[in-house]
């Protein structure tokens, strides 16, 4: 490692060479304070409350985008800088409405921390909001411009991390705003729902739509049985709303917070995403071995990714597997197998997910097969943002809940199940199985280290009964297309595909850095709650999903078999090719 | 071919077209052809001569016969008298008070102290005609640069010249292009940055317009220098005339192998591409400029990475302005040691200022680096008009600052402007008499950046339109004296914490004219009055009955009727109908009506 030697604040040091000065004084326990700057993104360098002084030098530079150089002395504080950062945070808050206590960001916002940290009293400027309406067309995420503090977080995560280019800066000087392009609603924006923007916004300016009424207007109702699901990423997440450490297992504090709120029934989604791997694997082994479909077949329980393809990879649809999300599966078990069982018809269930995703709001309206048992198989997607205030405000004391199981017969789940919430996790998840149902044994080694990992893509070989399967997993949607061009450079040459089968999920790491997780994800925050995960995996009983027995049970008491008619009518759907605008 | 006995220059600059130079120069044609002196004559359109105060201009040769303010239909008269019978149009000649004596350009005060290096080319040849280039030595620092310098001589040269960036911080060129040639890399840029944008600046607009071929011969060079093999010129699309130019230097020079694959037979390949920009005044920024190139929105990026490593496309990039673009050619050819001559200790060479605002001689000027503000103001720009008195100059445009009068004698070159607060910028210079309002003025400026802030840093968008807004409430006579304190906090945030070099300069007039001028804001602030009698809300219109003569003329042109009276009796003003146009003031014979 090359390093170089720096003086902060008069103190000499040797660090890494090519580091920011932000990085450099962090190494040393000295925070600078930052708005606009985010670890997940390049330095965008907007905010202009990083400034520090270089010795020597009248001018001063934002420590975010500054890498360090050999004798470089820096002064990271000082009354003069002290200032100038609380003039421009005065500046900012002359255009930011003074509305904390009525927003969703109250208490958990950056600009918020900094007003605090920097103990500003009064408003020494006039004040200027703007007069933008909320975009609500989506019904995933608000975006309310009023509040936005122009960091381009958001936009640059839509634009570096994402390569959706929903939305970027519209208009200039104080008219500079974020917005889709020509001022378009974000529903008919090439916007694919992620939440990524409302996941790294500083302020309250993009965010969930929140739907916490929705359930408990449904736990009111006599007549409604609520039968709630919680996706695998919430269980290593929604801990850190009550201090606990990112990738801490809660998994059965949230079964139990969840009765105390009312619900009738607590599943688990990771049944269904045991439900998923046996449907997927076996169109799989049925592509490669029959050649039933095209090759490579593309992972589809990710709603933002499939957007994503209908609007810029149509091409790709045959590739993609039909098999429905786990969680649209989960509610249409919910509403027919399970109904049954309980003697109820679908629409006397309520049937409710709690995700760690905005595009999952989206997804349970997004075409007809997502009415499968007659009913909207899912009512209502809350957020694991959203479940934490609805549990505050419950009273209920989360960290002092007794841990409780989901219910039968459609909660058990596998270890395979549980990694569906981190990238890689769905791969795995599926070669467990593939191998079991080709080869009729079990997978000698159960965890597959060429797909784990955050490379944003990674690939490898797994080798079943002497022929190998090529896999690729890709995580961040922008590193989606370059494996996608290479799939479709090969069809155009007439080769061979470069893959069998594609992971995609659309946020970075998956989804326990879902949209709708709760704020402050680094890679720090990610590694720790996919390590979560993969504990739990490791600590299950069975870790493949056709080793789980409510599985084996549902296809003997319901389904037949994977594929089968009744599989096709409701754990699979259809994709159709969407503009990118729709204007 | 007949040999030509006169050539007739008419100005085809941007300024003269607008005051119909191209129908003057087709009218000359056309008596040319009429009269049947055609084949004696050859009537040329050039680039700007500069004194565009009393433009249209054209110029007959031999004689250097200077005709001011020339109209389509004097180009019958031109040619019948001048031509045809050898005699001077004395009433279109520009010093009509010694009109028995020729006024020759040397012998003009407009022109006697600049020195024409960057502008030499123009008003001088058809920049349209690549010939009259190369006429003028044209491409021949290309062909020593290729032939007998090294990529390494012309970096020493350049070092000897002294020359420094024109754009505004007056970074040294050799470093610029020595930074860039030493990053290995498989693909290089040559950038001009061509998107001229303060208010009253023309200097890049004129170069372009009147000399092209001295752009492409600069930046081929550079190329050849650094490693380079294609360039970007970007200029604004507001720049018609110019654009059309560069096209047409560029086509030329592909055909004459000057520009374009195997230069000269060198198997050296060079090509330039133009870029139009939208109008954005930030785009002149380099790293915004820079974004704009590659197709993204303007907007400025940290460095570094300095373009010199790390520029359009993530490549190296020299990017230079159009002025310091204009230098090169003629450094290589007359050698840095000669260029060094010219100028002072650490500003070589002449620089180009648009000469404008309350200024007899409004024009592009080229003087050596170190003449002085009076010399500028007062002997080539011929002082105040109509009997005012001098108050400031505003050098650096937007981004610069006030110099009073006390410091006219301040040699003009990087060291002392950035001394007194001003900055020397791409070269607009406005003089301000006693009527105009320094509270006004940086409020104007200020304006300006507010307007074309690109909005992404915060304390520029936030900043400027705060500033913007304080001087507003103090123009309109509720500023309160803690507006000081919170303009010089803004400021000081603004200045150090803004991005680039539009916010971080953009508070530099009010600070600029707060230190000179305090008085005068205090005046706002305090005592609700303007000292120049600009600001309306502060001021009010009177007549002074001892001057008042009853002729009417004022209350006719009022628009609000708020003058009243009897013909041959005192009129007065109804102040609560009064809009303060100062249609009154303008009209009054009698110097009776006044400003309060």
């Amino acid at each position: 490692m090359k390093t170089v030697n720096i003086k902060i604040n008069g103190e000499p040091v040797e660090v890494e060479a090519g580091i920011t000065i932000l990085a450099a004084a962090k190494k040393m326990n000295i925070n600078i304070p930052t708005l606009c700057y985010h670890s997940d993104l390049p330095a965008w360098a907007a905010c202009g409350i990083c400034v520090v002084k270089l010795e020597n030098s009248p001018k001063m530079m934002r420590a975010c985008a500054t890498p360090v150089a050999e004798g470089m002395g820096i002064i990271t504080h000082d009354p003069e800088l002290h200032q100038i950062r609380k003039t421009v945070i005065e500046l900012i808050l002359s255009t930011h409405p003074n509305d904390c206590l009525m927003c969703g960001r109250n208490q958990n916002c950056e600009l918020q921390s900094l007003a605090a940290n920097f103990g500003i009293r009064e408003q020494p400027y006039e004040e200027r909001l703007r007069d933008l309406p909320k975009d609500d067309s989506t019904p995933s995420i608000i975006l309310n411009p009023e509040k936005c503090v122009n960091c381009g977080r958001c936009a640059n995560v839509c634009q570096v991390l994402q390569d959706v280019w929903a939305i970027e800066f519209v208009g200039r000087g104080e008219n500079t705003r974020i917005a889709p392009a020509a001022d378009a609603a974000l529903a008919d924006s090439p916007c694919i729902k992620c939440g990524q923007c409302s996941a790294h916004c500083p302020v309250g300016a993009i965010y969930e739509k929140d739907e916490t009424g929705k359930l408990l207007n449904a736990i009111r109702d006599e007549n409604k049985y609520v039968a709630v699901q919680i996706a695998p990423a919430v269980r290593v997440a929604l801990g850190e709303a009550f201090g606990y450490e990112p990738g801490e297992i809660s998994t059965g504090k949230i079964y139990s917070a969840l009765r105390r709120l009312g619900v009738d029934a607590v599943f688990d989604t990771n049944f269904s995403a045991d439900l998923t791997i046996m449907e997927e694997a076996t169109e799989f082994v049925q592509r490669l071995t029959e050649g039933s479909g095209e090759i490579p077949q593309l992972t589809s329980c990710c709603p933002a990714w499939t957007d994503y393809m209908e609007k810029y990879f149509p091409d790709m649809i045959p590739n993609f597997s039909t098999a429905k999300s786990p969680m649209m599966m989960q509610g249409a078990i919910t509403k027919t197998y399970y109904a049954d069982k309980i003697k109820k018809s679908p629409e006397e269930i309520y049937s409710a997910a709690i995700m760690p995703c905005t595009a999952k709001k989206y997804e349970i309206t997004r075409c007809e097969k997502m009415y499968s048992s007659g009913e909207q198989d899912v009512d209502v997607v809350l957020t694991t943002r959203e479940l934490a205030r609805l549990i505050r405000s419950a009273g209920i004391d989360f960290n002092t809940l007794p841990d409780e199981t989901a219910d039968s017969p459609i909660g058990k789940y596998s270890g395979a199940g549980t990694i569906f919430g981190n990238t890689g996790g769905v791969m795995e998840a599926a070669l467990r199985t593939a191998y079991n149902f080709v080869t009729g044994k079990e997978l000698p080694e159960m965890n597959i280290e060429a797909v784990r990992g955050m490379n944003g893509v990674r690939s490898g070989e797994v080798e079943i009964e002497g022929k190998k399967i090529r896999v690729a997993v890709a995580h961040g949607m922008a590193n989606i297309s370059t494996v996608l061009r290479e799939v479709q450079k090969a069809k155009e040459e007439g080769k061979e595909p470069p893959y069998h089968f594609i992971e995609v999920m659309a946020c970075r790491g998956g989804c326990i850095a879902g949209g709708g997780q709760p704020y402050g994800t680094t890679d720090e925050v990610r590694a720790k709650r996919i390590a979560g995960l993969y504990k739990d995996d490791e600590k299950s009983e069975v870790r493949a999903s056709h080793l789980n027995p409510e599985i084996q049970q549902i296809y003997k008491e319901f389904l037949g078999e994977p594929l089968s008619k009744k599989s096709h009518d409701l754990l699979h759907t259809k994709y159709t090719p969407r503009p990118l605008y729709q204007i | 071919m007949a040999a030509f006995t006169n050539f007739i220059l008419v100005c085809g600059g941007t300024a003269c077209e607008s005051s119909k130079s191209d129908k003057i120069y087709k009218n000359l044609m056309h008596e040319c052809e009429s009269q049947g002196v055609r084949d004696k004559v050859q009537v040329v359109k050039t680039g700007c001569f500069g004194f565009c105060e009393q433009g249209p201009i054209i110029k007959v040769l031999p004689e250097e016969s200077f005709y001011v303010q020339v109209t389509p239909e004097d180009a019958k008269e031109i040619v019948s008298e001048h031509i045809v019978k050898g005699r001077e149009v004395t009433r279109l000649l520009y010093d009509k008070a010694e009109s028995k004596k020729r006024a020759q350009i040397d012998e003009m005060d407009f022109y006697q102290k600049q020195v024409r290096v960057v502008l030499r080319n123009c008003g001088v040849i058809n920049p349209e005609d690549i010939n009259e280039y190369l006429g003028r030595d044209g491409y021949v620092a290309l062909e020593k640069a290729l032939f007998e310098l090294k990529p390494d001589d012309i970096i020493e040269e350049l070092k000897t010249s002294g020359l420094r960036g024109r754009g505004g911080a007056g970074f040294p060129t050799w470093m610029k292009w020595n930074f860039t040639k030493q990053v290995e890399n498989d693909q290089k840029y040559i950038v001009c940055n061509a998107d001229e944008g303060d208010p009253g600046a023309y200097m890049d607009r004129s170069t372009l317009e009147g000399d092209p071929h001295s752009i492409l011969e600069a930046m081929t060079i550079a190329g050849y220098t650094v490693g380079a093999n294609f360039g970007y010129i970007y200029i604004r699309a507001e720049y018609p005339l110019a654009i059309n130019r560069l096209k047409i230097a560029m086509a030329q020079a592909r055909e004459y192998g000057l520009l374009g694959d195997n230069i000269l037979d060198t198997g050296f390949n060079f090509d330039i591409e133009i870029r139009l920009g939208a109008g954005a005044f930030v785009c002149g920024e380099e790293t915004a400029l820079l974004r704009s190139i590659e197709g993204e929105r303007g907007m400025p990026t940290p460095r570094p990475p300095f373009p010199a490593t790390k520029g359009v496309f993530d490549k190296p990039t020299v990017i230079n302005n159009v002025e310091t673009w204009a230098n090169i050619p003629i450094i290589l050819m007359k050698g840095g040691e000669w260029f060094s001559k010219i100028g002072t200790e650490d500003s070589k060479g002449t620089k180009v200022f648009a000469l404008t605002g309350k200024i007899r001689n409004s024009g592009l000027v080229e003087v050596p680096m170190g003449t002085t503000l009076r010399e500028i103001v007062f002997d080539i720009g011929g002082g105040i008009p109509n009997g005012k008195e001098f108050k400031a100059v505003q050098t650096g445009g937007p981004s610069g600052g006030v110099i009073t009068k006390d410091y006219l004698d301040t040699p003009i070159d990087y060291v002392h402007l950035q001394k007194l607060g001003s900055i020397m910028g791409s070269g607009g210079m406005i003089v301000m008499d006693e009527d105009d309002c320094m509270v006004d003025v940086s409020k104007f400026y200020l304006g300006f950046t507010v307007d074309e802030s690109c909005g992404k840093c915060a304390p520029c968008r936030v900043g400027g339109r705060t500033l913007y807004n304080i001087l507003e409430r103090i123009t309109e006579g509720e500023g309160e004296m803690e507006d000081l304190e919170r303009i010089k906090s803004i400021a000081h945030a603004t200045q150090k914490a803004s991005l680039c070099g539009l916010g971080q300069t953009a508070p530099n007039p009010i600070i600029s004219t707060i230190t000179y001028f305090e008085d005068e804001y205090k005046a706002h602030i305090k005592d609700k009055r303007c000292p120049a009698g600009h600001c309306k809300k502060l001021i009010t219109y009177h007549i002074l009955p001892d001057k008042c003569i009853g002729c009417g003329l004022c209350a006719r042109r009022c628009p609000t009727n708020a003058i009243s009276g009897e013909i041959r009796q005192l009129h007065t003003i109804d102040q609560e109908l009064c809009i303060k146009c100062g249609e009154c003031y303008n009209v009054c014979k009698f110097d009776a009506v006044y400003v309060r």
